[in-house]
């Protein structure tokens, strides 16, 4: 998974190139590389930093400060979220947030030892008349149970 | 024939023969809540089998018509022009229903939730869902071809009446008109100030320099509302064709719609519509011929809540973090990129297009007292019918949450509503009662907002939902304001402490005054509301507090149960997360200046 850095930093530059220069801010062009990447390697920062003409210190204020953005380690293979948001907690999403934690050995968000799934807590994915909700690689999954949730684990590769 | 009526002929014939012609008509819907229920399979489905079967038919994807507890919906018109609608529909249900209802004219009665409109036969068993109060309460404005269309293709926005207001302001009203009927409309902003729309727009419009903006606030990270992008995804001309208006009212130049990104259905749909209005000619220079020139953009945000504030909101566009602002300087006077802006919420300018076909004076009749219009309510957590309803204004919670959303499954009580997203703090059983009127809710100490209600029954218990609210804000707050930032924080452990029963009477004391200076000293309401969840929740269910305090013992034992939040990874929280590798980078003198 891991590139090696004169790679990362083609990518980045073809990403930075795809960007209308007039519209582009700095939330937007670390948006496309993280959409890209997946991760925002120290390599985008400091692209991000030449390319919008700011320091790095500015572009990590925004890399930090959106908690969207994975910082410095490249993406697991799959992404799991669960909605922990009140009307998904009144629906159950706290046992299910609990047995995933324990079906990928991990005590809160995070990436499991093995880099193969990361667990993301979701404040509110927007399908609320679904809840409890959870995402699977970016697909949406309503009315989650804990066993639809450890099935769907299962099925991770 | 003028540009427009041209553009009209064409998508009002493309329309009547989708709507009114002998072909079938399958609409699915694929908003946020079908795609959640499994509706994307169902579509699969349905085009193998019409595929398959040689069926003549139109399939549309549609956005959502707001009875999201019955996704996913097939909505079959079948060539004598009835709608059934079929619900929980899985994909092995599916050719069994088109076969019965477009091949053999038999449709199945199983999924079947009942027909839009009276069916002509003898088929009284089937219900007339238009005569249920899910539907007959409601009076759809901003929501009215939420559900009708293909938010993707322009000409059945446009066969429906689309764009007719926006010619009608460009072809016969000075902007000052358009002005004026917003005024008389009494509409107030949806994005939880319900301040006059009408007098916002004016300080917009005393500007006269060359550049100005509308900005439209989808960032919605409410959680319980979802009527923002459920408008961006059933109807997102309804939403630019108001935007241009905003935009022709003020003499503004440019629009921005801010979506909070990974939202993608509400982002995709929203960005088609867009270069479908400017292929028309209604979006870009000299709009339908006329002197009035107007560009959209779409603009992204990452994750916080706090940049649907709309100062906040400003910063991000302009690709910043996004904190709060001092005012003044007030938008309108020194706005996004420095120029002067308006910022409206997504309803608001929804009613747009409506207002202006219909005149003001209409829209002022709907409603009640100073609360013209209707109200967009998404109802979830403990209710039989969750969804996206829209109300007149004056309505009863209570007949919002009985007769619409069906009231509280399993014969439990209702015990809770949290209105107006994590900061508008609950209500009690008593708030059933309080109308659906700006003043009145605010007069009662009920928020609401943007227009999410959360229902909750007696197995809730209020300390244990009271705590997710607090987390969520503490989680959030962008950390630019210290009482709010720290403040939120000790509101946290706090409230942890009493959910542990580990806390004394003298905590909530404490608590009390943090609110206090949070509220004085935080420039938005995310701080200045920061206390009103455990506020509001010691008003109305004091005694679930008292029993965590004095009795060491949780009424429901909610608090019992397992409860996982996020710790935030800002660097002022009580992180562990080894977020000190920025500050690292930049003291080894990697930076470009």
């Amino acid at each position: 998974m891991t590139k090696i850095s004169s790679t990362l930093t083609i990518e980045i530059r073809e990403v930075l190139e795809s960007l209308d220069t007039r519209k582009s801010t700095v939330l937007s062009s670390l948006l496309a590389i993280h959409d890209e990447l997946r991760y925002l390697p120290k390599e985008a920062i400091e692209a991000v930093a030449v390319y919008k003409e700011v320091s790095v210190n500015d572009v990590w204020g925004v890399a930090t400060f959106y908690t969207n953005f994975r910082i410095d380690t490249p993406p697991t293979k799959h992404q799991v979220e669960v909605c922990w948001g009140p009307t998904c907690h009144l629906m159950g999403a706290g046992a299910i947030l609990g047995d995933v934690q324990r079906e990928l050995h991990l005590n809160g968000e995070g990436d499991t030892p093995d880099g193969r799934v990361c667990l993301k807590y979701n404040t509110c994915i927007g399908a609320c008349s679904q809840a409890p909700v959870m995402m699977v690689n970016h697909k949406i999954i309503g009315k989650a149970t804990s066993e639809s949730a450890m099935k769907l684990l299962k099925e991770l590769d | 024939m003028s540009l427009f009526a041209e553009i009209e002929a064409e998508s009002k014939s493309i329309w009547a023969e989708i709507e009114g012609g002998e072909k079938p008509f399958i609409r699915i819907g694929t908003a946020m809540c079908g795609i959640a229920a499994g509706a994307s399979a169902v579509v699969d489905e349905v085009k193998n089998f019409v595929n398959n079967n040689n069926v003549d038919v139109t399939v549309s994807e549609v956005g959502c018509i707001g009875i999201c507890f019955a996704e996913p919906i097939l909505d079959i018109k079948i060539s004598n022009g009835t709608r059934l609608l079929y619900g929980n529909v899985n994909p092995e249900n599916v050719s069994n229903i088109i076969d019965g209802c477009l091949l053999k004219s038999d449709f199945p009665k199983s999924k079947l939730i009942g027909s839009l409109g009276k069916i002509t036969e003898d088929n009284d068993a089937i219900p007339d869902l238009l005569q249920d109060p899910i539907f007959k309460l409601q009076h759809k404005i901003a929501l009215r071809n939420a559900g009708e269309i293909d938010p993707c293709d322009i000409n059945q926005y446009i066969g429906r009446g689309g764009y007719s207001g926006l010619n009608k302001a460009l072809a016969s009203m000075k902007s000052e008109e358009v002005l004026q009927q917003v005024m008389d409309s009494g509409l107030r902003g949806r994005g939880g100030a319900f301040f006059a729309t009408g007098l916002k727009w004016s300080f917009l419009s005393k500007s006269n320099a060359k550049e100005k903006y509308i900005l439209c606030n989808c960032e919605e990270g409410d959680p319980g509302a979802f009527n923002d992008k459920g408008i961006l995804e059933s109807d997102p001309h309804t939403l630019i064709e108001g935007i241009i208006l905003a935009g022709y009212a003020t003499n503004s130049s440019n629009g921005i719609v801010f979506v909070r990104h990974g939202h993608s259905g509400p982002i995709n749909k929203i960005e088609t519509a867009i270069t479908q209005a400017y292929e028309k000619g209604l979006l870009g220079k000299n709009i339908l011929g006329s002197d009035f020139s107007f560009d959209v953009d779409v603009s992204l945000t990452g994750e916080s809540y706090v940049a649907g504030e709309e100062t906040a909101l400003m910063d991000a566009i302009e690709g910043k973090r996004s904190m709060p602002r001092s005012k003044p300087p007030f938008p309108a006077a020194f706005g996004v990129w420095g120029k002067p802006t308006n910022i409206n919420n997504v309803k608001t300018l929804a009613y747009i297009p409506s207002i202006i076909q219909n005149g003001g004076e209409w829209f002022k009749n709907i409603g009640v007292n100073k609360s013209t219009g209707t109200a967009i309510i998404c109802l979830s957590g403990k209710i039989n019918n969750p969804g996206l309803y829209e109300v007149p204004l004056g309505i009863s919670i209570g007949q919002v949450i009985n007769e619409i959303g069906g009231g509280v499954p399993g014969g439990n009580k209702i015990k809770l509503l949290q209105t107006g997203g994590p900061l508008g703090g609950v209500l009690g059983e008593a708030g059933l009662e309080i109308n659906i009127d700006f003043d009145e809710m605010a007069q009662a100490g009920a928020i609401l907002g943007s227009g999410g209600i959360i229902v909750a029954d007696e197995t809730t218990c209020a300390v244990d939902l009271t705590r997710v609210l607090v987390a969520f804000c503490q989680y959030e707050s962008c950390g630019k304001c210290f009482p709010c930032r720290l403040g939120m924080s000790q509101m946290l452990e706090t409230i942890n402490n009493i959910a542990e029963y580990k806390a004394s009477e003298q905590d909530l004391g404490k608590c009390r005054k943090i609110g206090g200076a949070m509220q004085a000293g935080s420039l938005c309401g995310h701080g200045q509301l920061g206390f009103n969840p455990i506020r509001s929740a010691l008003q109305h269910f004091k005694s679930d507090f008292d029993s965590h305090v004095f009795e060491k013992k949780c009424p429901t034992g909610g608090c019992e149960s397992e409860y996982h939040f996020p710790v935030s990874t800002k660097p002022y929280g009580s992180s562990s997360s080894s977020d000190s590798k920025p500050i690292n980078l930049v003291l080894n003198g990697k930076s470009n200046q």
